[in-house]
């Protein structure tokens, strides 16, 4: 049976993750250990909050480098909301934070307003369309067999600005904006929205992730 | 407008281990298991559920703790807890159990630092601030607690703003005159608040049929409906109310069960 790892380091609503993965009859282990990380065979990092207290979590438990070295391989790796916006380079959520570095990229605070000038609601919170990010081919990734415009459950007020189109799979549009919803990089991914509580569709991505 | 889809939310008040159901918050009837309600919803196409446990003792406690982590093994969509949670650790415990927010009302009138301390701890996307609304005339509303029953001499939407500007990341606000009631949504008051705080606001309180949703949304502004009577009775279904608000031109998410 395939073995899923999900990192935990003391932020976030593991158990619903856990919950999704354990849906698809896979054995998950949630574990904080630098070595289970660093030798995992599928990787999850979930994660809601601020960016800040997401990294320090990590750095107080030594999990940045095993991740890193995890990242080099080309074993399937998953980002959740957070989980995926420090995946980027770094943040400017309340001051300067340096992220994981993965996928080369900044995280940036959504504009309180839409593209028309008309101010909208942050954070920007429930379901949106998936969009194809332009040229993106989602054969063979984690939105395999996904129709456009399935909508998935967000919330969150920044969001992730990758420097390299060809790391862009999908995108959601949040009056005009276009917000960066899914990223890859190899078997490498990043999801901002939240899959394991995106109902039905959202449990499809789990499982397409776990076919990797 | 914006573009964003309404969100449709099933509330299931808690007096554990049932779903009860009163009239603005009296006389309360047990409905069955929870659990049961929360996977039709779901099975449906609810788009999220909250819990409000509404006797909220210490000694209920953990069977409102095994209501949501049951829930979360076969209902894969938000899930929003309220009810008796008094400080940082009450939150800790409920978002472990599977919540992905908490909503908070009585604690955070007595406490508004507390409002701003979920918020740094957990992310304020998972602070929901609980208002129970009263009229008072002239266009204004007081926040009550303890299922409306208790004053706080604090103006709804002076609350609501204070409430946002120290860290809540949505609204719930319910109108206690309307609630239970299915006559429909205190309309002014949803837009009263809605149009003054810059988060998202869930309408609670009076939902009787999908046009009451179109009026809250289309007037009053709300960017979530909470609604329990219509469903909990089986007046709708929730794809009836999708379809009908679908029809009316309100977005919400497509939803094939």
């Amino acid at each position: 049976m395939k073995s899923i790892v999900i990192v935990d380091y003391g932020i976030g609503n593991i158990l619903s993750v856990v919950r999704a993965f354990e849906y698809h009859n896979v054995t998950v282990k949630v574990t904080d250990s630098p070595p289970d990380v660093a030798s995992a065979d599928s990787l999850v990092l979930p994660g809601v909050g601020a960016f800040g207290d997401g990294m320090k979590g990590l750095r107080d438990k030594s999990l940045v480098e095993p991740i890193k070295e995890y990242c080099q391989k080309e074993r399937p790796f998953l980002g959740i909301c957070l989980g995926m916006q420090m995946m980027m380079d770094s943040s400017e959520e309340f001051k300067h934070n340096d992220g994981l570095g993965i996928i080369q990229g900044s995280v940036q605070k959504i504009s309180n307003c839409g593209t028309d000038g008309t101010p909208h609601k942050i954070p920007h919170i429930g379901w949106n369309e998936l969009i194809a990010h332009s040229g993106a081919e989602w054969k063979g990734t984690i939105l395999n067999d996904m129709d456009p415009g399935t909508a998935m459950y967000f919330v969150h007020s920044f969001v992730s600005v990758p420097v390299d189109p060809v790391n862009c799979l999908a995108d959601c549009n949040y009056d005009g904006l276009l917000l960066s919803s899914v990223v890859k990089k190899g078997n490498l991914y990043g999801c901002q929205f939240h899959p394991e509580k995106s109902g039905k569709a959202g449990l499809k991505i789990i499982d397409n992730f776990i076919r990797l | 407008m914006s573009n964003t889809n309404i969100r449709l939310i099933a509330r299931l008040d808690l007096k554990a281990p049932n779903l009860v159901k009163g009239i603005q918050f009296e006389g309360l009837r047990k409905l069955g298991d929870p659990n049961l309600f929360a996977r039709k919803y779901y099975d449906q196409g609810i788009d999220e559920i909250i819990y409000i446990d509404i006797v909220a003792s210490l000694y209920e406690r953990n069977s409102l703790v095994d209501i949501v982590k049951r829930t979360t093994g076969d209902v894969f969509i938000p899930i929003t807890v309220g009810g008796g949670i008094r400080t940082a650790d009450n939150v800790r415990e409920i978002l472990r159990a599977g919540a992905d927010k908490v909503a908070i009302n009585t604690a955070a009138i007595k406490k508004p630092e507390l409002i701003s301390d979920v918020a740094n701890r957990f992310g304020a996307q998972c602070m929901v601030l609980s208002i129970q609304a009263k009229s008072i005339g002239n266009g204004k509303w007081e926040a009550y607690y303890d299922n409306g029953r208790e004053k706080t001499g604090l103006d709804v939407v002076e609350w609501a703003k204070r409430g946002a500007e120290l860290g809540a990341g949505e609204i719930l606000l319910t109108s206690v005159d309307r609630e239970g009631t299915a006559k429909g949504f205190d309309v002014d008051l949803i837009k009263a608040v809605s149009t003054s705080v810059p988060i998202p606001v869930i309408a609670g309180g009076g939902m009787g049929c999908p046009d009451d949703l179109v009026q809250a949304v289309n007037i009053g502004k709300a960017d979530a409906v909470a609604m329990a009577h219509v469903l909990h009775y089986n007046k709708y279904s929730v794809n009836d109310i999708r379809k009908s608000v679908l029809e009316s031109g309100v977005r919400t998410r497509r939803f094939e069960t």
